[in-house]
């Protein structure tokens, strides 16, 4: 194993670099993307309603590998010419943001009614009722659910692997075929990925416990 | 504290046991000598390709595994030990192979795996049992005409675990190279413009060109690829006997059968086969 990582450490950096960005680049689009859905899912308005619904039933019951395939062979014959890594980005991005979605709408779901009525009765707006006093109890609620969201996200990244994406799993798989040393070559790589997950999982254990000694609504 | 490093020692002790149990499964099945284990049991499994058109390709209708590789798989087992002999075809990919035939899922490999120098180290092969060599496939009307046109801001679109792509590297060094699981994904990659070529050995190539009359085989062949049937390292005396039914089924005609079964009917195949 120590063969594997001194003879190949090049390419193995450059996969963990691809694999850090992807991730990172996805980490921000689906909490962006999920927030939004979560708050369609709960809205008044029906038409939201109906909309966040059907994209979260969509894209949460379809595998991963599914939706990143179809960015990368459907989408460039006809939108777009797109690469691997923008594809299995944005294939990963929607994919998680489904989940977020539900996890923060479960989040927001579990903030005292009471929260919202009290904060309309003093003269907010729904907006500012949601964005002031509701999303932030909610997001101490979402945090390790969450957490487990975003590590299942970086591990997930290795569908890159099926697009030529060049991350971690690509350079793996590559160095497996030029070596045929497969167990050594995949026992590296799940160190690395350990290396880049654990750090994340101790993070958001953190940030958990330090938001949990603060009241909920300073 | 006391009670936190009897843990600690209880925790190692399992992960010691446990490597020892994999340890020990490892090297049971593959290092047994095949010979006498498939003369026992009257029954040998070999690993084929099973997305590879021409070679090993699962048929839908039959769904079984057909191709050259498991004829020739079925011929040479049948030399060695009888007509009677059961032969098992496990599908795998570039990617698993290694690993089936060292844990001793499969007794030999033949899953168009080309003879290199590097691979030698870790597998016995065969004699060659296929002479193919790597070629280009373009859409027709491309620009790419050899693999000399491959030259900066060109992407070529290659298989991965197989050896062609450093093929390409050496023969253009200027092209990108995208690597994709297999056959089929990467003739929709091409199709979809994610590269300007695509390339494989030719044999694999033609068999993709002949379902698609917009994608043609240009420039020839640029390397040689010679197949070789793999084998467990330590497995001499297996090794031996492929080697001698392999040349018996040259010389009693069933080989060239075989290959004019598969190949016959495809047009332009500029007879890479020489054993």
């Amino acid at each position: 194993m120590i063969t594997i990582l001194t003879d190949h450490w090049a390419d193995l950096v450059s996969g963990v670099r691809i694999t850090l960005s992807a991730s990172l680049l996805a980490l921000l689009g689906s909490l962006i993307i999920g927030v939004i859905f979560a708050l369609f899912v709960i809205s008044p308005l029906k038409p939201l309603r109906v909309l966040g619904n059907i994209y979260i039933e969509i894209f949460r019951n379809i595998p991963l590998l599914v939706v990143a395939l179809f960015f990368y062979i459907v989408i460039p014959q006809f939108v777009v010419q797109i690469d691997g890594f923008t594809a299995g980005t944005i294939g990963l991005t929607i994919y998680t943001s489904a989940f977020i979605a539900e996890t923060v709408r479960a989040g927001i779901e579990s903030v005292d009614i009471g929260q919202m009525e009290a904060a309309r009765s003093n003269g907010m707006t729904y907006l500012q009722a949601m964005t002031y006093i509701v999303l932030p109890q909610a997001i101490k609620i979402v945090i390790p659910p969450l957490g487990n969201q975003f590590v299942n996200l970086v591990k997930n990244s290795s569908v890159l692997a099926f697009l030529a994406g060049f991350d971690l799993m690509y350079q793996a798989n590559l160095i497996v075929s030029s070596t045929l040393k497969t167990t050594d070559t995949y026992l590296a790589v799940g160190l690395l990925y350990l290396l880049m997950t654990m750090p994340l999982s101790y993070l958001m254990r953190y940030l958990e416990k330090r938001w949990a000694k603060q009241p909920a609504n300073d | 504290m006391r009670r936190k490093k009897n843990k600690l020692i209880a925790l190692a002790l399992t992960l010691m046991g446990m490597m020892v149990l994999l340890a020990g499964c490892g090297d049971d099945l593959a290092s047994q000598d095949v010979l006498k284990r498939v003369k026992a049991s009257n029954e040998i499994s070999w690993g084929v390709k099973s997305d590879t058109r021409l070679f090993g390709l699962m048929s839908i209708r039959t769904g079984k595994v057909e191709g050259f590789d498991v004829d020739i798989a079925t011929a040479v087992s049948k030399e060695i030990f009888g007509d009677q002999v059961e032969v098992n075809i496990v599908p795998v990919t570039s990617n698993t192979r290694m690993s089936l035939l060292k844990n001793g899922n499969v007794d030999a490999l033949a899953s168009t795996l080309t003879i290199t120098p590097e691979r030698k180290k870790e597998v016995l092969f065969s004699d060659v049992y296929f002479n193919a060599g790597q070629a280009l496939m373009v859409k027709k009307g491309s620009k790419i005409k050899s693999v000399k046109d491959l030259t900066k801001g060109t992407k070529v679109i290659g298989l991965q675990g197989s050896n062609s792509v450093d093929n390409v590297k050496k023969a253009a060094p200027e092209a990108k190279i995208l690597q994709l699981p297999d056959a089929a994904q990467a003739f929709a990659a091409l199709k979809s413009g994610q590269g300007d070529a695509m390339t494989s050995d030719n044999a694999i190539l033609y068999g993709l060109a002949a379902d698609d009359s917009d994608y043609e085989i240009v420039g020839g062949t640029f390397t040689k690829e010679p197949y070789g049937l793999g084998i467990n390292l330590g497995q001499e005396k297996f090794q031996k006997a492929v080697d001698q039914a392999l040349k018996a089924i040259e010389t009693d005609g069933t080989y060239a059968k075989i290959v004019k079964k598969w190949f016959g009917k495809i047009d332009g195949f500029d007879g890479g086969v020489v054993k």
